[in-house]
């Protein structure tokens, strides 16, 4: 392979449409359709009285209203339960338009179709529903009290608990040296892609099939779930994933309430309709994540190692349940994080609120997990004295105990089994990059000039390239054109750049004759989707492999034609030739050309694959048996479970003693994704994640009333970090191999979220000396915890 | 009741009749069928629908069509050189992978192409309120911070 | 989220523009739009009739003279913010509105909008009070000038009449020896402040303080100012010149703010925070006047 682009951080080949303004997402489809508005729920929880949607007939340009009581069938029914679980005894989930009963406020009640979005939000507002309120359920510890009910048929609000056990937990503490016991707190916050959610349907009723847009993670699976409840057959609906603007987890959920009814109404009305969301409804409809309540003991003995950890946590999971346990199932396992550790026990319980749902949000529980494992690790290493990087070192498993067997089952249902790994060089690195070793004379420098910094650290793993398969198309057409295709979808990860890398490494062709496609079930019907850091891993190896057989096949062509032994051949710049001979040569396309073998001619290239100009022995027939014409391959890479990246973060914070504000001074990353195949789309995942990692740490809650309101719907009050708020962030790389996989890579989408708001608590309880046990923290919290710990002292002194 | 609304947009003269609570951003991409200009928040924070009205850089979801009229209007359909070539600031992005999903993308390439026509040579606190009301969820911003100086060179360059 | 329908009017001049005020009850005027057009997007506001002023040039001024600066009703922040003259006869104005929003928000937002909208946590709304400033309003009834002081009246809430137009806003120059600073604490930069604080610092011919006040944003239901003649003697009593301790204006200021809570800081929090910023802004206008006079 002399064409090596793999490793390499080329420009990525999606640009320069995006940058021209030549994006198509899905708003951008569809310029005539009908426009879709919902009426949605104002209460948290309330019965449905009556709906009177006189007043919206009156709207010029309305085409139709649709309460639950149109929806015929499966239309009607409630969503499914997408990943069900043993724990889950309690999983329900929402009908697409409410019925009877609405659980949070932002519920579809009623869709409103008109000629443009105007119109229908003219409609919409001329609806009138009324309500019975009912007593909402808010906050977790209310649900956990469950004074009041989210579904009348779920006592306690308990939709599942959850438990995950190696050895006797309650013997080791009681038997350990040391033991702490303390509460952690992680507030809400969300995906938050710039682009919402929408969907555009076009029924083509002269050949009854149903072209369907979304902009979702998971095309194939939206396909399935709308054939299903419209009773059409697969084959018949085709669903494409346009330009997709940010995902983040949110659009992995589906089918979304209007992934079923927009397609529904566009077949009945025999019209284009679309529904883009707008952010109003992206806050109180999409989906939200991390809200817990973690109750911690541990017992560890004087080094710092942890002999017993207990975990009992409360997951607030929403209103409903259509992810089921995936948070809660990768929280209590990703909490290990890069540690052996002695006896564990976590205990999840997940609860209904009258609030939206909770689904994965890039790290998906683990910056919950590791927030706790690390903020554990932190209070061991005050509790004995020592240095908190130590105490991690002296929990790590050595890079010799690879495969390292946890005892637990992950969310693919494997064991969660690490594949390799080398913990203590990450840390060597993570603290050389962040000058951990000479940071207290820093500290204390600045402290004589009156300055509060502080250093943190946190470390994780993460599991990647989940199961259970991806597949890749490869075909080399008869211009040497290379169309490279994936089911799995694409939201800025830059696919098209490094899925082209890997098949033009795999064939030895020009990255520039590599098209890559996701996202279309016209292209590629079976897949799985775009989530837990899974793409690369997956559908690279699959392309990977898909490549390989295709390559092979193009040899074995070349090798007739050139009259040589395929073994002697190479592909250069899309040419095969014989090694050490430049002039025995053949393109890719013509091979292609060759490899169909043709009866008409269409052009001079075709007519050398015609009956009469082709050679080969009268006896055997021109496509050989368990041979195909073209020069195409096939292949799908489906793992026996998942591969384990792991990555340590540091980062020096100020805090001004004043105000309380906090301001991040330095941040670093040090990260192992195995193979890099291209690291500046690495970089960029990690700058991306850690962002919104410091926006979850110190910026972005949902703030809900007691009523279940939720009082910061907008980009106003629910604060995104803009540039000011953002540091550089200063990143290395180390490349231990995945043995699981044949291109020895693993996931990095997720990996710049994992460990921040441990990190950032670490460093600011560095800098204040002041226990920091819930995130996210704003000055004002901050500055109410150094009052009261200036109280204190004051009493203490007086 | 609607209006003739005649502007210039990307040096074309285009006119449409839209009701009056038409906004700007939505007679772009609907009425005009540029959808380049895209629409991320609809209250005027997130920056996606930013474009250049004479020049000067303005939410196009906070004005409506009308209001527009008779002014000259640059998307981002309008930022490369009539034969294709992408605009230094265009280029610099690609080139220091100062985008991932490309949805917040035009409006900060607006954004950064007047910022660096008033000060062609930025600091990087100059650059950072020059964006700091443009939200990207995606790159974390350090790549644009690099692509605006790197676009400020490739504009010197090329002077 | 689209705004209502409503019947548009784009007057070509003030008297126009008045004519349709005075005839259309519950018409709202449209200059810039950046706090306007949020507010209609989301439909938590739906007038019968939008007056566009963005046609009436007459409103589009600057005027500058060392009595002040009169900023006409079409002026954009940016435009302000850029007028170096400005700037020089009453410096407070353009440290304000660098912390408007966003550049590009400057760039359509208007000074006199801003004025309008009486938002108590804005910033300009701060600078025209502690300047004691006017409004000029227009209806086609007559003219009528507004002092600051009774100009704001509650949140969003201002004296202008349904039927009036404010024309323009006048910024009066400080007085000589006179420096000014202007800070703001916000969650994120360029939001809407948790608090904020422009001072003013004024010096006798001896270099002794002999006026001290400040203007308050954030923290009450209009701009509050704050007379700090009190805590400047203190301030500098037994000290040399240009040595000031204004930590007993911090108190000061402390005690006569009466900040709300909401999801972004508690009200103590922010009245915390009027004391820090007190005493920085306060320093930092002192040392602006001695610089001054140097």
């Amino acid at each position: 392979m002399s064409t090596r682009m793999f490793g390499e951080p080329i420009p990525r080949r999606e640009d320069p449409r995006l940058l021209t303004g030549q994006g198509r997402y899905l708003d951008d489809l569809g310029r005539d359709a009908l426009a879709a508005a919902f009426v949605r729920s104002p209460h948290a929880h309330a019965r449905i009285i009556d709906i009177d949607v006189a007043g919206a007939l009156d709207v010029e340009g309305l085409v139709a209203v649709y309460t639950w009581e149109d929806l015929p069938g499966r239309v009607g029914e409630p969503l499914p339960l997408l990943i069900p679980h043993p724990s889950l005894t309690h999983g329900r989930t929402a009908y697409p338009l409410a019925r009877d009963v609405v659980r949070h406020v932002g519920e579809p009640v009623v869709m409103v179709v008109a000629r443009d979005r105007y119109l229908a939000e003219d409609a919409a507002g001329m609806i009138r529903v009324e309500y019975e309120p009912l007593p909402p359920v808010v906050g977790i510890e209310n649900a956990a009290r469950a004074d009041h009910l989210v579904h009348d048929d779920v006592p306690g609000n308990v939709g599942a608990v959850l438990l995950q056990e190696t050895g006797d937990v309650a013997a080791a503490i009681e038997h350990a040296p040391h033991v702490l016991e303390f509460r952690l707190d992680i507030e809400r916050s969300a995906s938050t892609p710039l682009e919402g959610r929408g969907v555009y349907a076009r029924w083509d009723a002269d050949d009854e099939s149903l072209r369907v847009y979304s902009s979702t993670q998971a095309s194939t699976s939206v396909r399935a779930a709308i054939a299903a409840r419209l009773g059409l057959p697969p084959g018949k609906v085709e669903v494409i994933a346009p330009d997709v603007g940010g995902g983040f987890g949110v659009k992995i959920v589906h089918p979304w309430p209007e992934e079923v009814l927009v397609p529904w109404a566009a077949r009945l009305l025999g019209r284009e309709l679309k529904w883009a969301e707008d952010r109003r409804e992206h806050f109180v409809s999409a989906a939200h994540e991390r809200g817990q309540v973690q109750h911690v003991k541990v017992g560890f003995d004087g080094a710092g190692r942890v002999l017993g950890l207990d975990v009992r946590i409360l997951h607030d999971h929403g209103a409903y349940t259509p992810y089921g346990v995936i948070i809660p199932i990768v929280t209590s396992t990703q909490l290990l994080g890069p540690y052996k550790i002695g006896a564990y026990r976590a205990e999840v319980t997940s609860l209904y609120t009258n609030t939206v749902i909770v689904t994965p949000y890039r790290g998906a529980g683990r910056p919950q997990g590791v927030f706790c494992m690390e903020r554990t690790m932190d209070r061991i290493a005050d509790h004995l004295g020592l240095d908190r990087a130590e105490v991690r070192e002296a929990n790590f498993i050595g890079p010799d105990e690879f495969p390292y067997d946890q005892g637990l089952t992950f969310q693919d249902g494997r064991p969660l089994i690490y594949d390799s790994g080398d913990y203590p060089e990450l840390l060597r690195k993570i603290k050389e990059l962040i000058g951990w070793d000479g940071f207290a004379g820093v500290r204390s420098a600045a402290a004589a000039k009156g300055r509060r910094i502080g250093i943190g650290l946190g470390c994780y793993v993460e599991g990647t390239g989940v199961g259970p398969y991806e597949g890749g198309h490869v075909e080399i057409d008869s211009t040497g054109r290379v169309n490279v295709s994936t089911g799995l979808t694409s939201q800025g990860q830059g696919h098209q750049t490094v899925f082209a890398q890997i098949a033009a490494t795999e064939l030895g062709v020009p990255i520039e004759d590599v098209h890559v496609t996701t996202g279309d079930t016209r292209r590629f019907g079976y897949a799985v989707g775009t989530f837990a850091s899974r793409a690369a891993v997956m559908s690279g190896n699959a392309i990977a492999l898909a490549s390989r057989k295709v390559r092979e096949k193009a040899l074995r062509i070349a090798a007739e034609a050139l009259e040589a032994d395929p073994r002697d051949l190479d592909i250069t710049d899309g040419v095969v030739h014989v090694k050490g001979d430049p002039g025995s040569a053949i393109p890719l396309r013509t091979v292609a050309v060759l490899s169909n073998p043709l009866r008409y001619a269409f052009d001079e290239e075709a007519a050398r694959a015609t009956q009469f100009a082709v050679g080969g022995s009268p006896e055997d027939p021109p496509v050989a048996s368990g041979d195909e014409p073209g020069l195409e391959g096939k292949d799908y890479y489906s793992p026996v479970r998942s591969t384990f990246a792991a990555g340590m973060h540091a980062a020096v914070v100020e805090i001004d003693p004043d105000t309380a504000e906090i301001h991040i001074l330095r941040y670093a990353v040090v990260h192992d994704c195995g193979r890099l195949i291209n690291p500046m789309v690495v970089e960029g995942q990690i700058h991306g994640g850690v962002a919104q990692g410091i926006g979850g740490a110190l910026y972005e809650r949902m703030e809900y009333d007691e009523s279940g309101q939720l009082l910061n719907a907008s980009f106003m009050d629910f604060l995104m970090p803009y540039a000011t708020e953002i540091p550089r962030v200063e990143t290395d790389h180390l490349e231990t191999l995945s043995p699981l996989n044949p291109l020895g890579i693993k996931g990095a989408g997720e990996a710049g979220v994992i460990p921040v708001s441990a990190v950032i608590a670490s460093a600011i309880e560095d800098a204040t000396a002041i226990p920091i046990a819930k995130m996210p923290l704003s000055p004002a919290e901050l500055f109410h915890l150094m009052s009261a710990r200036e109280r204190m002292s004051q009493r203490i002194l007086s | 009741m609607t209006h003739e609304v005649a502007l210039t947009v990307n040096g074309v003269h285009r006119t449409a009749r839209v009701p009056a609570r038409r906004l700007l951003s939505d007679f772009l991409r609907h009425d005009l069928g540029l959808t380049g200009t895209h629409v991320g928040c609809e209250h005027g924070v997130c920056g996606c629908c930013t474009v250049l009205m004479d020049g000067e850089p303005v939410r196009s979801c906070l004005m409506f069509a009308v209001t527009a009229a008779g002014h000259d209007i640059v998307t981002v359909e309008g930022l490369a050189a009539p034969d294709g070539t992408m605009s230094p600031v265009q280029r610099a992005f690609q080139e220091c992978h100062g985008l991932q999903c490309g949805f917040c993308t035009p409006g900060f390439l607006c954004t950064v192409t007047a910022l660096l026509k008033d000060n062609p040579r930025p600091t990087d606190d100059e650059v950072l309120e020059g964006i700091s009301g443009n939200l990207c969820r995606c790159t974390g911003y350090q790549n644009i911070l690099k692509s605006v100086h790197r676009a400020a060179d490739l504009l010197d360059e090329e002077a | 989220m689209k705004p209502s329908p409503f019947e548009y009017h784009a007057p070509r001049s003030l008297d126009e523009a008045l004519g349709v005020l005075a005839e259309e009850a519950g018409a709202k005027v449209l200059a810039g739009g950046q706090s306007l057009i949020p507010l209609l997007n989301m439909r938590l506001a739906a007038p019968a009739h939008l007056v566009d002023i963005n046609r009436v040039a007459e409103l589009d001024t600057i005027e500058v003279s060392e009595r002040g600066v009169l900023v006409g009703a079409l002026a954009r922040h940016t435009v302000v913010e850029r007028a170096a003259d400005a700037a020089r006869v009453q410096p407070l104005l353009r440290e304000a509105i660098r912390h408007v929003a966003h550049p590009v928000i400057r760039n359509r937002g208007t000074v006199v909008g801003s004025l309008a909208h009486a938002d108590p946590a804005a910033e300009l709304p701060a600078v025209l009070a502690v300047l004691g400033g006017e409004v000029e309003a227009a209806s086609a009834r007559g003219r009528r000038t507004i002092a600051a002081g009774e100009f704001f009246l509650g949140p969003l809430e201002s004296a202008l009449d349904p039927d009036e137009l404010a024309i323009a806003a006048f910024f009066p120059a400080a007085p000589p020896r006179t420096g000014t600073a202007f800070l703001e604490t916000a969650r994120r930069h360029g939001d809407y402040a948790l608090a904020g604080v422009a001072a003013l610092v004024t010096l006798d011919e001896d270099l002794r303080v002999s006026g001290a006040r400040a203007g308050y944003l954030g923290v009450g239901a209009v701009p509050l100012v704050i007379d700090l003649a009190e805590p400047a003697a203190a301030a500098q009593a037994g000290r040399p010149p240009g040595t000031l301790d204004w930590s007993a204006a911090a108190a000061f200021a402390r005690e006569r703010v009466d900040p709300e809570s909401d999801i972004h800081a508690d009200a103590s929090y922010r009245r915390h925070l009027v004391g820090v910023l007190t005493e920085r802004a306060m320093g930092a206008a002192t040392a602006a006047a001695f610089e001054g006079v140097r």
